[in-house]
């Protein structure tokens, strides 16, 4: 089954009246149960057709495919795939909010959604990515960089996507995190039936992890490799 | 080994928080002309040590030493005027991110000769000259019209080495580099490191480059020191690192993922070893 399906997608940033077309013409597939890498140098379009998976970005055509649901260029995300589509950002230090503790940060979503048992899903997911559960009660800058990260992959899982994009999930970490935070994606993906979306500037994480990969140069796919 | 080891002495740096936690807690080392890497996780207290190199800490954080030497002098006491004839011009640092590093209301010229003219009187000739002549050996061209850009006109890897050469401009003994690849791409990485290390050699400097990345530094420097929660644990010739015998260093030194490693998980640390282990060195 085919969870993403994209065929000659354009995408443009737009800035007042001007509209700048950054990544051209990009047909390709993503099956579930994926991981599939995005990998290229800075510039070449990889975030920016994260973005637009993401829902983040309106301005492309062709068309998109996502989760069995056409999605309209020029129209934000509805209904069920807000929820089913999560993304992890590059930095750990901006991706929660400063003045909020992990718990109304987090438990956020859930009370949106009217979960009752918010608190055990809570302490369920720090097990999960192994973080004390005493940490809830923190503010974001009690937290090292690994840790943070690992927040923000607990609050895309709480609400159970079926995709979970990633940009740069380990770029502004250490190596020895980095080996952390990769081994638990690994174990995630085992566990649930997740498909994830990497976007790496690092050919060696992508070689790592991913099971098919595209690179992009210069906001048009260079080469598609599959690991077997 | 008397002139390798005079350019910086350090016995028992601690550095602490105002209410007595201890962010570095009792670190010996010395280096000469020599380029060693400094490498640990993000609040190993590596960048602090750094920082107390060049007086850069801030006033909330306690530094004290049975002995800080830097050039031979003891640099501890010094009041913000003393250190100010040293940093540029004997010892010169570059910071991880040239997008936050440079000043960007000033173009490039006129931050590259601000170390010139802080410690030399050169007239403005000779300080233009000499800038480009030093963005020329950073390998960035046409320095005659990148004097005039300004810091969003460069990418990364040429901010980089514009810092570098702001660094390298006083001809300094000593430079110390706080994870200069950290913000820059992959591709541009190596190149960077490779520049530094050979401009570091060329000019007979002592180099101390701080990463959390030991495969990607050892290459470039001859000795690696390894800290570890405010302890120094380990200190060893690069050459020696593929059979490192702390299981922090060979954690370090193979958790760097790979395609060989496909489908196995990468060697993480085991955090009580290790802590039970520099407890044992501290006793």
């Amino acid at each position: 089954m085919n969870l993403i399906e994209l065929n000659d997608v354009s995408i443009s940033h737009v800035q007042g009246s001007e509209r700048n077309t950054v990544v051209h013409d990009v047909n390709l597939t993503v099956k579930a149960g994926e991981c599939f890498g995005l990998v290229g140098p800075s510039g070449c379009g990889k975030s920016t057709l994260l973005w637009v998976l993401a829902g983040l970005n309106p301005h492309w055509s062709g068309s998109i495919n996502m989760l069995d649901k056409p999605l309209t260029a020029g129209k934000v995300f509805t209904g069920d795939l807000r929820r089913r589509v999560q993304m992890v950002f590059q930095d750990p230090y901006a991706s929660l909010h400063p003045k909020h503790r992990l718990r109304r940060a987090l438990s956020e979503p859930l009370k949106l959604l009217g979960y009752q048992d918010i608190d055990d899903r809570l302490s369920e997911g720090f097990k999960q990515v192994g973080l004390a559960e005493n940490m809830i009660d923190r503010y974001p800058h009690q937290l090292s960089g690994g840790q943070r990260q690992r927040v923000a992959i607990i609050r895309a899982l709480l609400l159970e996507p079926k995709l979970l994009l990633l940009d740069e999930p380990t770029s502004a970490l250490d190596m020895s995190v980095q080996a952390e935070i990769l081994n638990l994606l690994n174990d995630l993906k085992a566990k649930r039936d997740l498909t994830m979306v990497m976007v790496s500037h690092d050919p060696d994480v992508v070689d790592y992890m991913c099971d098919h990969a595209v690179t992009m140069k210069a906001g048009r796919i260079d080469q598609e490799k599959f690991y077997n | 080994m008397t002139n390798n080891s005079s350019l910086i002495r350090i016995e028992n740096l601690k550095i602490g928080l105002e209410g007595g936690t201890e962010l570095v807690k009792g670190i010996d080392f010395s280096m000469g002309r020599e380029r060693v890497a400094l490498v640990g996780e993000s609040g190993s207290g590596k960048s602090l040590t750094a920082r107390s190199l060049m007086g850069l800490l801030p006033d909330s954080l306690h530094v004290q030493a049975d002995r800080f030497e830097l050039l031979g002098e003891a640099v501890l006491p010094y009041n913000q005027r003393q250190w100010n004839q040293l940093r540029g011009k004997q010892v010169a640092m570059v910071l991880q991110d040239p997008k936050y590093a440079l000043n960007p209301t000033q173009n490039i010229g006129r931050q590259v000769a601000e170390p010139l003219v802080l410690h030399q009187s050169l007239s403005k000739n000779v300080r233009i000259e000499k800038v480009e002549h030093m963005l020329d050996a950073v390998g960035l061209s046409n320095p005659a019209q990148l004097r005039k850009m300004y810091p969003h006109q460069l990418s990364g890897g040429m901010g980089q080495r514009v810092m570098l050469a702001i660094a390298l401009i006083n001809d300094p003994q000593f430079l110390i580099a706080d994870e200069p690849t950290s913000a820059l791409d992959h591709a541009v990485r190596d190149q960077v490191l490779e520049l530094i290390s050979s401009l570091v050699e060329e000019r007979n400097m002592g180099l101390l480059l701080i990463s959390h990345d030991l495969q990607q530094v050892a290459d470039y420097c001859e000795r690696v020191l390894v800290m570890y929660q405010g302890q120094l644990i380990d200190q060893l010739a690069a050459s020696e690192l593929s059979n490192a015998s702390h299981p922090y260093t060979k954690t370090l030194w193979s958790c760097r993922p790979n395609i060989d490693k496909r489908g196995k998980s990468l060697p993480i640390l085991n955090r009580k070893q290790i802590a039970s282990l520099t407890e044992g060195a501290a006793r």
